[in-house]
């Protein structure tokens, strides 16, 4: 992703704004391919895997059909 | 249409079809022309259960606007970056910031489905309405206007199996006025465009 989709971002729980933590970088440096995103109210913690936030409320994280 | 001719496709991600077509389509050019008249910032729209990333993508090349696709189906958002789109995984609007979209399509899961006849699989989750057809419409009526600009606008598309008279009664429910910007019948349903403003 990119980093300025933050800007859009929030925790799909509270609509707090969310912190980048552990962001690691494409060659070009102009996409974040992993890291987690963390709300800056409640804490919660999603993953960007392959460059794609997983911004799914954690109940609904487990809950992968087959 | 039925589910099943669908499903003997295979796959986890609803591939594009004529709903698809008429969305990407209908959706583009109003876009374009909302835009031409407005020369300020880059549009920002954000599709909702993007599947295979098609109507972003298409969107995406036909207007000025930067797309975001959504899905709750990772197969999906996966299927939409390798399309060169910036995709999210997401629950309808849920993740977004309140106001940041000129624009909002969606292509809704809207077959009704008889609840004794469900496969729980990610195919049944991109066609399946529930038993009325509205069980993911509704909810995403009710949530998308707080993620839309104040001049935002919602492109979604309804089949006659669904009911668009239900449908534009339940948007008006929500704050939202319906106009149809395109139709196509089919032998067994109609599609319609349908463009939600306030």
């Amino acid at each position: 992703m990119k980093e300025s989709l933050l800007e859009i971002l929030r925790c799909p729980l509270d609509k707090h704004e969310l912190e980048l933590e552990d962001a690691e970088y494409g060659d070009d440096d102009e996409e974040i391919v992993s890291g987690t995103l963390v709300c800056t109210e409640c804490g919660e913690r999603y993953p960007i895997e392959d460059g794609i936030p997983n911004l799914l409320p954690p109940d609904m994280r487990e809950e992968t059909p087959a | 249409m039925g589910l099943k001719e669908h499903r003997d496709i295979g796959g986890d991600v609803y591939q594009p079809a004529e709903d698809s077509y008429l969305l990407a389509e209908a959706a583009s050019e109003r876009l374009q022309a909302r835009a031409g008249s407005d020369e300020q910032e880059q549009p920002l729209a954000l599709e909702v259960g993007t599947g295979s990333g098609y109507v972003a993508a298409h969107v995406s090349e036909e207007t000025s606007a930067r797309v975001i696709a959504a899905d709750l189906n990772p197969h999906a958002t996966r299927e939409a970056r390798d399309k060169g789109l910036e995709s999210v995984q997401a629950d309808l609007v849920s993740p977004f910031a309140d106001g940041a979209f000129d624009a909002v399509l969606f292509n809704p899961p809207y077959l009704p489905t008889d609840p004794e006849n469900e496969w729980d699989d990610w195919m049944e989750h991109a066609l399946s309405g529930g038993e009325d057809g509205r069980a993911v419409i509704n909810p995403f009526l009710e949530a998308v206007s707080r993620v839309l600009a104040p001049d935002g606008v919602v492109y979604l598309l309804v089949s006659s199996l669904t009911g668009v008279d239900e449908v534009v009664e339940r948007a008006g429910e929500n704050g939202f006025s319906a106009v149809a910007v395109a139709d196509e019948s089919f032998p067994f349903e109609t599609l319609t465009v349908l463009e939600l403003f306030r």
